[in-house]
């Protein structure tokens, strides 16, 4: 065990001078060329706001049942099949079918290649799964249906939200799915998520929708209420223009009434509909609708033509900036609920850093002092291992990116606490086979070899607790997981083949001496 | 090698464990945990004041006028510094946070959030479910990995020094109300290990004496075994527990639960490896013979 030959003796030290410079190219800067690498600060040590958002899709659901509903009706129309009492009941479409059509509805429903229940030929299952009672037939979403209209209105959520969090600019956001209703945003370094937070929470519909002549609501009317809460108006229920036919917008000062608005393009589509809406409609108001909210309800005093407007309304600076960024980014396909939220201040995450660093280095600075006292010589041997060992796990950290979180740091503060227990465990072996053998040489290979199974054992079980932790455990406690994981692969190396070099050296010199450990 | 006679007192130390483990569990039972946000949902702010004069009860008074449910404030190292913790969690409002610094600026003058943790009731259910499957899995694994490694009566001996560290420890989490949140199922996870660890060293060292000497009984042997093993224990602790304190000590308010978590399941760890994983062989009456039949198997 105590032999090392010449190739293994340089290998060590050139694994362990190139890790030491890993780890050091964090603080100084070196040839950026060679290596540029940096351990990543987690939002706990570096502040910033962690958001995790939860999609509701009742209102796409309903949305897309709806649609449905009208693709039935059409659909069997065109086979002059006979359908009736289409009614719409929690999740469930109900509808009723004739006795001599029964089984021609069943089977197109239930047919694998059907036009209007897809999904079958590429899922194995259909979109929706069909019960029949009687004459009367129900669909409900089946668990793929559910799971595809998710997943798709969650593509388009997290493109929506990707685009609103990189308007605000922030440095390096961090969007990513979780499962299939949940989106993660990561925003490190940002002092005040409010205003993302406000943004992210607005569905953004925009719609242009007229106000009704007469003021009880009806068939093809809604009464919404004013986005300041102030009163309620009737409006049509036809949809003039929607928010999908914006091109552009932007805040602008309105020359004429000093008044901050939002001026918007729209696409070639749009500016049609909207000319010819507003050239039948003068006179009329016409209500800006924002997330079924009135935001102003101009008067069409001309046809607008030129595709592109204005929307005023009590506008600060900032609230029509706001806005200008919602329409540009689009809207999104339902809304989202903030379930989960954890922002530090990047002063509190100095503070935690100062503190980490502390504790680092009286730790570090005791169990050096410690095993000075209890093994000379030998308690030399190991701080060096430990302290490249400190070395090395950074290192290693440093070349992976990992992030460091707080919890990480005290990961590391431990692992300098339990890695001279291999050391000791060995030490110990040693002073125990000394009294028998008097070759120190033997006495220290046997100190070694056996210890090994000790060593091993207590490790793995260490190992077995950090990688549970690293796929069960969420933000910072994964980063605890990680530096106890990647400290006890260190231990052992730094264990194995620094300190056992450095021992073997040691012992080799001094063979001849009474007592060596 | 020090030759105490740590096998007199096993019968004393086990029922003091025995009364331990009853008064924790009576604790955990009855008065349960004190879950954090993290685990119960809620809202969690860390705020610092600019006026000095602000105290707990002006704080929290601020707070109870806000109606957001059952408000907690507490000090959190600093002067200025305060902990505040209340049931409600608004997710469909996304100016909720801000409102509660605009009020509370405007009665109690400037405050810094410094800190903003906001969990659904959802979430936090997920969390505490993943936390306790965290905690089985490596007791799962544990038990698994000694069972291979060793005998059953072994397995036995390491797993119930585990189980009497870890419920110690909640226990005295439960005992003064200490907040258990996610760093603390670390924590325990962690004592996990470390419990494990230290028994293992003392059982490879009793299977390496049941080869070597026959005629000893497993009574005397244990002692041996734990003499043997005695200063690389101590050592072992003393540096783990120096790295501790010092993370308990100057690591931050926010790193105090979780390092006390460990210091307790460190000492409790070391304990039992000799405490209860020994008594444990000495009552299923192992010897020589119950490792060289495993190895005829």
């Amino acid at each position: 065990m105590l032999y090392f030959s010449k190739l293994r003796i340089i290998s060590v030290i050139v694994f362990t001078v190139i890790f030491s410079y890993f780890a050091f190219s964090n603080f100084v800067k070196f040839d950026d060329r060679f290596f540029s690498k940096n351990i990543n600060l987690g939002l706990d040590l570096q502040g910033g706001s962690y958001l995790l958002l939860e999609i509701d899709n009742r209102p796409v659901i309903t949305q897309k049942l709806q649609a449905k509903i009208i693709e039935l009706k059409r659909y069997f129309k065109e086979k002059e099949i006979t359908l009736k009492n289409f009614s719409l009941k929690g999740d469930t479409i109900l509808f009723e079918t004739i006795d001599k059509e029964f089984e021609n509805v069943k089977n197109i429903l239930n047919d694998k290649e059907s036009d209007v229940n897809t999904y079958y030929p590429t899922y194995k299952s259909h979109e929706f799964d069909v019960i029949e009672d009687g004459n009367l037939f129900s669909l409900n979403y089946s668990r793929y249906g559910l799971v595809l209209l998710k997943n798709s209105s969650l593509d388009q959520a997290i493109e929506i939200v990707r685009r609103r969090v990189d308007e605000v600019g922030t440095n390096e956001p961090n969007i990513l799915k979780r499962g299939n209703d949940r989106i993660l945003v990561e925003l490190p370094g940002l002092d005040d998520p409010n205003r993302i937070k406000s943004l992210l929470g607005k569905t953004a519909n925009l719609t242009f929708q007229f106000i009704s002549q007469n003021n009880e609501e009806s068939f093809g009317t809604e009464k919404l209420s004013f986005e300041d809460g102030s009163r309620d108006a009737v409006v049509s229920k036809r949809i003039i223009l929607s928010g999908d036919n914006l091109v552009d917008a932007k805040p602008t000062m309105n020359s004429q009434t000093n008044e901050t608005v939002v001026s918007f393009s729209l696409d070639r589509v749009g500016a049609k509909k909207f000319g010819k809406a507003t050239s039948t409609g003068v006179g009329k108001q016409l209500a800006i609708v924002l997330d079924g909210k009135i935001i102003s309800a101009p008067s069409v005093r001309e046809p607008i033509i030129g595709g592109s407007g204005q929307i005023s309304g009590d506008f600060t600076f900032q609230s029509a900036t706001d806005l200008a960024l919602l329409l540009r980014s689009g809207a999104l396909p339902a809304p989202l609920n903030i379930i989960e939220e954890r922002t530090v201040g990047p002063d509190l995450g100095q503070d935690s850093i100062d503190a980490g660093i502390l504790s680092l280095f009286i730790g570090f600075l005791l169990v050096i002092l410690f095993m000075i006292y209890k093994y000379r010589a030998f308690g030399l041997i190991a701080n060096l291992a430990l302290v490249s060992n400190l070395f090395l796990l950074i290192g290693i950290l440093t070349l992976f990116e990992a992030t460091l979180t707080l919890p990480g740091i005290a990961g590391i503060i431990l692992t300098v606490g339990m890695a001279v227990d291999a050391n000791v465990l060995i030490f110990e072996r040693i002073k125990e086979e000394t009294k028998n053998e008097k070759n120190p040489i033997i006495a220290f290979d046997a100190g070694y070899t056996k210890s090994r199974t000790t060593i091993l054992d207590a490790n793995i079980t260490t190992l077995i607790a950090a990688f549970i932790l690293f796929f069960m455990g969420s933000g910072p406690v994964k980063g605890f997981s990680v530096t106890l994981g990647v400290g006890i692969l260190t231990t052992l190396f730094s264990v194995y083949f620094i300190a056992r070099l450095l021992t073997s050296l040691y012992v080799v010199k001094n063979k001849d001496k009474e007592q060596l450990i | 090698m020090r030759d105490i006679s740590f096998n007199k007192f096993y019968r004393k130390f086990n029922i003091l464990s025995l009364l331990l483990i009853v008064i924790s569990l009576v604790f955990l039972i009855f008065k349960g945990l004190n879950y954090g946000v993290d685990f119960k949902g809620g809202t969690l702010i860390e705020l610092r004041t600019t006026d000095k004069t602000n105290n707990i009860s002006l704080i929290r008074d601020s707070f109870n006028q806000m109606n957001l449910g059952d408000v907690s404030v507490k000090k959190f190292g600093n002067e200025t510094d305060f902990i505040v913790k209340f049931e409600k969690q608004n997710s469909n409002d996304p100016e909720f946070i801000k409102n509660i610094q605009n009020k509370l600026s405007s009665s109690i003058g400037d405050v810094d959030f410094r800190r903003v943790e906001n969990v659904g009731p959802k979430v936090s259910l997920e969390l505490l479910k993943s936390g306790i499957i965290a905690i089985s899995l490596s007791l799962a694994a544990m038990l698994l990995y000694i069972w291979i490694r060793f005998e059953w009566q072994f397995s036995l001996g390491a797993i119930l020094a585990i189980f009497h560290d870890v419920i110690i420890t909640l226990g005295i989490f439960s005992i003064f109300s200490l907040e258990i949140n996610l760093s603390i199922v670390a924590a325990v996870l962690t004592i996990v290990g470390y419990s494990m660890n230290d028994t293992v060293v003392i059982f490879d060292r009793v299977r390496e004496n049941l080869k070597k000497y026959s005629d000893i009984k497993i009574f005397d042997l244990t002692n041996i075994s734990i003499n043997e093993t005695l200063s690389r224990t101590i050592i072992t602790s003393v540096t783990t527990l120096l790295a501790l304190f010092s993370i308990y000590l100057f690591g931050g308010e926010i790193l105090k639960g979780f390092s006390l978590a460990m210091i307790l399941g460190v000492i409790f760890g070391t304990y039992s490896s000799i405490y209860i994983a020994n008594p444990i062989l000495v009552a299923l009456n192992v010897s020589q013979r119950t490792i060289v039949k495993e190895e005829k198997d």
